[in-house]
C-alpha cells in the first residue's frame, strides 16, 4: 500500500517545528507502524537525509517507549495497542497519516517524535514504591492476599508509563498514570502503610509539574495501551479525600 | 596459558556462599559515602544492584540509554520467575533447582554459582512481594506457580503474562526511592563508550549524551556492568531494539574475558518471520506450552498444502498428526528445555513438514486445553498472549493452531566473571544477562529473572564491598586525568572516523547482514564449515562497513543512526568471536549444536572429556587472533549425564 | 487558590458544589412547577414568598450563593490551567473523548452563567432591589405578598424569552449530564457496581431536570 505521511520534523527542544510531507509505497500490510517508519528512514538515510527520530525500543508494546499521535490518537487507530503493535492494515490505501508527537507542557519535544517524559519518573520518585530495603523482609506467604485484591492491583500495575494518557487528555492531566500506581499500591497492604504520605506526595508532584487537572472525559482509559481504568482515578480522589480528612 | 581465578569459596556447596559472607572484608557506614560505584543498566540485575548499594550507603551514579529506568528490557519477560520456596509442596528444594538448572544448562555451569543462586531465589520472591510486586495469588491469597519446561516441579511465581515487567518496576521503585533520597544519581539517555581504567583498576566510564551528542566523563571506585545480552547480534531477536552489546564490548575490548560467546537460546515458541521489512521478533510466552500441544502434519503432503494455503490445520485429522515433542520425550513432552524444542521444530521444518507460507513454523495447539478446561480458563490463563498472537498474525488462536517458530532470545554467554562476579579487571562487576554466569548452554525458563535480581539484590552488594573494602583511602579519580583523556580521545577519534565514511550503504542494511550471516551458520545448526565461512564473510562485511556506511548528519545533538553504527560495529566483532568460540568447541551442548556432534537420533553429544570448561577469550587487537583461556568446571555434587528428557 | 490547593482538592470542592447545586435545582423546580399545578398562582406565590421570607432559607441563600461562586471561579481556575498545560495543540483534535458533553464544560458553563445573569435581572433584582413585583391580589384581597407568579406568566408569553429559556435548558441538561457522573468520580465513588446506576441516574436527572423547567414556559406560551 501507499500512503502519504505528514510527520512532525523538529531539530532539537529550542528549534521551530514544522509538518513534513513524505509518500511512502509498496508497504506491507502485514507490517507494523514503525516498521512502515523503518521504511521510510531507511529510504531518508539512503538520500542522505535525516531519518525521523521516534522513540521505540521493545516493539512488543511492553516498555513503554513508544509514542506517536497519529491521525489524531495517541498510539493510533487501533484499541489497546502501543504504536508498535498498531498494523498497517488498520490503514486504508492511499491515506494521509499525520504523526505527532505527545503535546503536553511537562512532555517537551526533544527531536522530532521524541518526547522528555522524564517528569513520570519525578511523580514515581516522589512516593510511587513501597520504602522498604532489601532483605529483612518477611517471608512471601504470611501476608495473604485476597485474589481480587491482588487481581485489581495487577490491572493497574499493567501500566507501561507510555504518556498516551496524557497525550489524549484534552487538559493533558496525567491522572491515569499517577492513579495507576497510587491503586496498585492502595489495593496490597504492603502499600498500605504509607498510602497516605504516597499520594499525597505524587499528587502534589503531579501539580508541580504543570499537568493539567482531571475532567473526567475517560479520553485517558479509551486510549490506554493497556486498558487501565478510570476506576483508579476514582480511587485516587478517595485515597486523597481520607488523606487529608484524617 | 594464564590461570582463571574463580574464587569459589571453601567448605562444602551449601555453605560455600554462607561462608563468603562470614568471612568477607565489608565497608564501614562512614567510608561507604566516601565510595563511588557507577552501575550501567538499569534492568533487573542493574536497577536492583544501584537500589541496594544506595541502599547500603554508597554514592551510586546509574546510566541508561532508555529515557527512564523502567524501559530496561527485562520488562518484556513474560512467563514467571522460579524459587524453591516449594509452596505447592511438590517435591522442590534448594538442590532441585540447583540439580535442574545445572542439568538445563547441560554441565557448562560452575556449580558454586548455580547453587548460590537457587539458595537466594526464595530471598527474591520475599522481596518482591514486599515491595508490592502483584504476583498471581489463590482464593486462599497465597501465591501461586505454574511449571516452566526442563523442570518436574512447579516452581514458577507469576504476574500475569508481565512477570518482568512487574519486577523490574519493584527495582525501579526501589532505584525511585534512593534517587528521591540522593544517594543515587540518575542519568538517562547515555550511552556507555568506553570503561576508564587506571593502574589496571576499572575507575570510570565515558558516555555519550545521546540528546546532545557530547562525550562525558564518569569516575568511581567500582563499576558495575549490567548492560543486558547480546542478542541482536542476529538483527532478528525477541531483544528490544536498542539492546546491544557495545558496553560489554568495550570492556573486553579493554581487558575484561568474554565467556562461553556462542552459547545463545533460541526460544521455541515466537511467531514466525513474515516479512523482509520484520525489525524484530515477538516472543510468546513459554508458559503457552503448559497447555499447548506442539505438532506439525504427519504426511508431507498435507504440509506442502498447508504453505500453499490449500489445507488448514483445522482440517488435518487427529491420527494425521505429528506430535514430535510428545513422541520423542515422552516423560517432558511439550516442556522439554528450550534448546531442545527448538532444534525439535527447526528438524521437522527442515525435513519438509514445517506449515505457514515459508515452510518455517510449527502448530502450538489449544484444542485439547479448550476443550479439557473451557475456552474461559485457557482465556484466564493466556488471555493476553492470544490477544497480541492475534494483533499481529490477525487470527484467531482459539479457533486455529498458533504458528511458533524458534528465535533468538537470551545470551547465556557475556563478560567473565569469578564467584564474586567480577571480571578479569580488577573493580569491573558484571551482572545479569551480561555476564556468562549460571546458565551454562541453555538456559531454564523463568531463570533469567531470578538470576538477574539474584546478582543485583543479594550477591553484588556483598561481593562488591569485599573489593571496595581496600579502597577507601583511594582518592576520586579527577576526570581530567591523561586517563580520561585517552579514552575520550580514542572513542572521539572512533565517532569521527565512522562521521567521514559517507558510504553509500544504512546502519541497518549492515545489521542486516550481519544477522543473517550468524543465524545461517551461528545459530541452531553449526559447523566446521560453515563456522570457517562465517568469520570470513564477518571479516569483509567488517571492511565493507568500515569503507561503505553512510551515517547522515554529524556529532552534534542526537544522532540516531550514528548510536546505531556504534552498535553495529560492536556486533560485527562479536559475531566473530562467537563464530571462533563456536568453532573451538566440538562438542555439541546445550543451544550450542554443532552438527558434526549428534547421536544417531539427532540429540545434542557432548564431550564431557575435552570440554568440560568455560572459553574465556582475550582480546588481542582488532586484526589479531583472541586467546582462549579455559577455566575446567569440576561437578563434585552433582552427577554428570547425558542430559534425558525421555524418561523422568 | 490554584497555587494553594491541589488539582484533587479542587476537583473534589468543584463536584461537591455541582452536586448541591443540583439539589437546589430539584428544588427550584419543584416550586416552579406549582405554576402549572394551580393556575390560580396561589401555590406558587406562597411557596415563593415563603423562601423569600423565611429566616433559615434567607441565610442558607447566601450559602448557595457561595456554592455557585466557588463552583464558577473553580470551573474557570481548572480550565485555565488546563489551556496551560497544552501550549501547543495538535494538528489533528483528539478523536477519543468519551464523554462527550466533558469537553464542553466550560462554554455550557458560561452559557448557563450568562442566563444566570438575566435569570436574577428578570426574578431575584427585581423582587430584592427593584421592588417592580405587584402585589398578589387573590379574591379581590391584597395578599400582602408579591405576585411572582405573573411576573412569570408575562415573561412566558414572549416567544424570543420561551426560545432562549428552551434553548438554556437544554444546554444546561448537557452541562448536568457529564457534571453528574463526574461529580461522584471527583470524590471518589466509582465502582462496579453502583457506577452503572449513577451513570444511568445522571442521564435521566439530566434530561428530566431540564424538561421540567422546559414545560413550564411551553405550557404556559401555549395556554395563554
Amino acid at each position: 500500500m501507499d500512503l502519504k505521511l505528514k510527520i512532525w520534523r523538529q531539530a532539537d527542544a529550542n528549534a521551530e517545528g514544522k509538518f513534513v510531507t513524505y509518500p511512502v509505497h509498496n508497504i506491507s500490510q502485514d507490517a507494523s507502524f514503525l516498521e512502515m517508519l523503518d521504511v521510510l528512514n531507511e529510504e531518508l538515510v539512503t538520500n542522505g537525509k535525516e531519518p525521523v527520530a521516534f522513540d521505540h525500543d521493545c516493539r512488543e508494546g511492553i516498555c513503554g517507549m513508544c509514542s506517536l499521535f497519529i491521525n489524531g490518537r495517541p498510539h493510533g487507530p487501533d484499541d489497546s495497542v502501543t504504536t508498535c503493535q498498531l498494523h498497517m492494515r488498520k490503514f486504508k490505501d492511499g491515506e494521509t497519516v499525520v504523526i505527532e508527537p505527545w503535546r503536553a507542557k511537562p512532555f517537551p519535544v526533544i527531536k522530532d517524535l521524541k518526547v522528555d517524559r522524564s517528569p513520570f519518573d519525578e511523580i514515581i520518585r516522589s512516593g510511587g514504591y513501597v520504602s522498604v530495603n532489601t532483605g529483612g523482609v518477611p517471608d512471601a506467604n504470611t501476608i495473604p492476599i485476597n485474589k481480587e485484591n491482588a487481581d485489581l492491583a495487577m490491572d493497574a500495575a499493567a501500566c507501561i508509563g507510555c504518556g498516551a494518557c496524557v497525550a489524549a487528555c484534552k487538559n493533558a492531566s496525567a491522572m491515569l498514570f499517577v492513579s495507576a500506581k497510587v491503586s496498585q499500591l492502595a489495593l496490597l497492604p504492603q502499600g498500605k502503610v504509607e498510602a497516605k504520605r504516597r499520594v499525597e506526595s505524587m499528587v502534589a508532584k503531579m501539580d508541580d509539574l504543570g499537568f493539567g487537572n482531571c475532567t473526567n472525559t475517560y479520553a485517558c482509559e479509551a486510549e490506554c495501551p493497556k486498558d487501565i481504568s478510570v476506576a483508579n482515578i476514582a480511587r485516587m480522589n478517595r485515597e486523597f479525600l481520607c488523606a487529608k480528612v484524617t | 596459558m594464564t590461570k582463571l581465578d574463580s574464587k569459589i569459596p571453601e567448605g562444602p556447596l551449601a555453605e560455600k556462599w554462607t561462608n563468603f559472607k562470614a568471612h568477607q572484608n565489608l565497608v564501614n557506614p562512614a567510608n561507604k559515602r566516601k565510595i563511588d560505584i557507577i552501575v550501567v543498566g538499569t534492568g533487573l540485575a542493574g536497577g536492583s544492584a544501584a537500589a541496594s548499594l544506595s541502599e547500603l550507603g554508597f554514592n551510586v551514579k546509574v546510566f541508561c540509554i532508555q529515557d527512564s529506568p523502567r524501559r530496561a528490557h527485562s520488562i518484556a519477560a513474560q512467563g514467571g520467575i522460579n524459587a524453591a520456596k516449594n509452596y505447592p509442596n511438590d517435591g522442590d528444594s534448594v538442590y532441585r533447582l540447583f540439580y535442574d538448572t545445572v542439568k538445563g544448562g547441560d554441565y557448562r555451569a560452575r556449580e558454586a554459582n548455580v547453587y548460590r543462586l537457587a539458595e537466594v531465589s526464595n530471598n527474591i520472591i520475599d522481596q518482591c512481594v514486599a515491595q508490592g510486586v502483584p504476583f498471581a495469588r489463590e482464593y486462599g491469597g497465597m501465591l501461586d506457580n505454574r511449571s516452566f519446561g526442563g523442570a518436574l516441579v512447579s516452581r514458577t511465581f507469576y504476574a500475569r503474562g508481565q512477570t518482568g515487567q512487574q519486577l523490574l518496576l519493584g527495582a525501579y521503585g526501589a532505584l525511585s526511592k534512593e534517587i528521591k533520597k540522593g544517594s543515587v544519581k540518575m542519568y538517562t539517555r547515555r550511552e556507555m563508550m568506553d570503561v576508564v581504567l587506571k593502574d589496571g583498576k576499572a575507575r570510570g566510564i565515558l558516555v555519550r549524551n545521546l540528546v546532545t551528542g557530547k562525550l562525558e566523563r564518569y569516575g568511581a571506585h567500582a563499576v558495575l556492568l549490567a548492560s543486558g545480552g547480546y542478542g541482536n547480534v542476529f538483527f532478528l531477536s525477541t531483544n528490544a531494539m536498542n539492546s546491544n552489546a557495545s558496553a560489554a564490548w568495550k570492556a573486553y575490548k579493554r581487558g575484561a574475558f568474554f565467556g562461553h560467546p556462542s552459547f545463545v537460546q533460541i526460544h521455541p515458541t515466537c511467531i514466525p518471520v513474515h516479512g523482509n521489512y520484520q525489525s524484530k521478533l515477538t516472543l510468546m510466552s513459554e508458559s503457552l506450552r503448559n497447555d499447548g500441544r506442539i505438532w506439525v502434519p504427519k504426511k508431507k503432503e498435507d504440509a506442502q498444502k498447508i504453505q500453499k494455503g490449500e489445507l488448514s490445520p483445522v482440517n488435518i485429522p487427529e491420527e494425521d498428526r505429528d506430535y514430535y515433542l510428545e513422541r520423542r520425550y515422552p516423560a517432558f513432552g511439550n516442556l522439554v528445555p528450550r534448546d531442545v524444542a527448538s532444534r525439535a521444530a527447526k528438524e521437522r521444518c527442515d525435513e519438509g513438514y514445517g506449515v505457514g507460507n515459508t515452510g518455517l513454523a510449527v502448530y502450538l495447539d489449544f484444542k485439547d486445553a479448550i476443550n479439557r478446561l473451557g475456552k474461559s480458563v485457557i482465556e484466564a490463563r493466556y488471555g493476553n498472549l492470544f490477544q497480541m498472537y492475534d494483533k499481529i498474525v490477525d487470527e484467531n488462536p482459539y479457533e486455529t493452531p498458533m504458528m511458533i517458530y524458534p528465535a533468538i532470545h537470551y545470551t547465556m554467554g557475556g563478560i567473565w566473571v569469578d564467584y564474586e562476579l567480577q571480571s578479569t579487571i580488577p573493580g569491573l562487576f558484571v551482572g545479569g544477562e551480561a555476564n556468562f554466569s549460571d546458565h551454562g548452554a541453555n538456559r531454564l525458563g523463568a531463570s533469567a529473572l531470578m538470576q538477574g535480581l539474584s546478582d543485583g539484590y543479594f550477591v553484588l552488594p556483598y561481593t562488591m564491598q569485599n573489593y571496595l573494602a581496600d579502597q577507601i583511602n583511594v582518592p576520586h579519580l579527577d576526570t581530567d586525568s591523561p586517563e580520561f583523556e585517552k579514552s575520550e580521545k580514542y572513542v572521539q577519534g572512533n565517532l569521527d572516523k565512522l562521521l567521514a565514511i559517507k558510504g553509500s550503504k544504512t546502519v541497518d542494511s549492515f545489521h542486516r547482514k550481519v544477522g543473517l550471516i550468524m543465524w545461517d551458520y551461528v545459530g541452531m545448526g553449526r559447523s566446521k564449515e560453515g563456522l570457517e565461512k562465517a568469520i570470513e564473510d564477518l571479516k569483509s562485511l567488517r571492511k565493507d562497513f568500515w569503507s561503505n556506511v553512510n551515517i547522515p548528519g554529524d556529532n552534534t545533538g542526537m544522532n540516531v543512526e550514528l548510536e546505531k553504527a556504534v552498535r553495529v560495529s560492536d556486533f560485527i566483532e562479536l559475531g566473530e568471536l562467537m563464530a571462533r568460540d563456536a568453532l573451538s568447541r566440538n562438542e555439541s551442548c546445550g543451544g550450542h549444536f554443532r552438527e558434526e556432534y549428534q547421536t544417531e537420533e539427532g540429540e545434542a553429544m557432548r564431550d564431557d572429556e575435552n570440554f568440560m570448561f568455560v572459553s574465556a577469550w582475550e582480546y588481542k587487537g582488532v586484526d589479531e587472533e583472541p586467546v582462549l583461556h579455559k577455566e575446567p568446571l569440576n561437578y563434585e555434587n552433582i552427577e554428570v549425564k547425558q542430559r534425558n528428557y525421555k524418561t523422568a | 487558590m490554584s497555587v494553594k490547593y491541589s488539582s484533587i482538592t479542587k476537583k473534589i470542592w468543584m463536584s461537591l458544589m455541582g452536586l448541591f447545586l443540583m439539589v437546589f435545582l430539584v428544588v427550584h423546580l419543584s416550586i416552579n412547577l406549582l405554576l402549572l399545578v394551580d393556575p390560580s398562582r396561589e401555590l406558587y406565590n406562597t411557596a415563593a414568598h415563603f423562601m423569600g421570607t423565611n429566616p433559615f432559607i434567607q441565610t442558607f441563600q447566601w450559602v448557595l450563593f457561595l456554592g455557585f461562586t466557588i463552583h464558577i471561579i473553580l470551573g474557570f481556575v481548572l480550565q485555565i490551567q488546563n489551556w496551560i498545560a497544552r501550549p501547543k495543540g495538535y494538528k489533528i483534535k483528539a478523536k477519543s473523548e468519551e464523554s462527550f458533553f466533558s469537553k464542553y464544560m466550560i462554554h455550557t458553563g458560561i452559557i448557563i452563567l450568562i442566563f444566570l445573569g438575566i435569570h436574577f435581572v428578570n426574578f431575584f433584582f427585581r423582587v430584592k432591589i427593584f421592588h417592580t413585583v405587584p402585589d398578589y391580589i387573590l379574591n379581590g384581597v391584597n395578599t400582602g405578598m408579591e405576585d411572582m407568579g405573573i411576573v412569570v406568566v408575562k415573561l412566558f408569553q414572549s416567544p424570543s424569552y420561551v426560545i432562549g429559556y428552551v434553548i438554556a435548558l437544554i444546554i444546561l441538561g448537557f452541562h448536568l449530564d457529564h457534571g453528574f457522573q463526574s461529580a461522584w468520580q471527583s470524590i471518589g465513588v466509582n465502582n462496579s457496581k453502583y457506577t452503572p446506576f449513577i451513570k444511568g441516574f445522571g442521564h435521566l436527572y439530566a434530561i428530566f431536570i431540564p424538561l421540567g423547567y422546559i414545560a413550564i414556559p411551553l405550557v404556559i406560551y401555549l395556554t395563554t
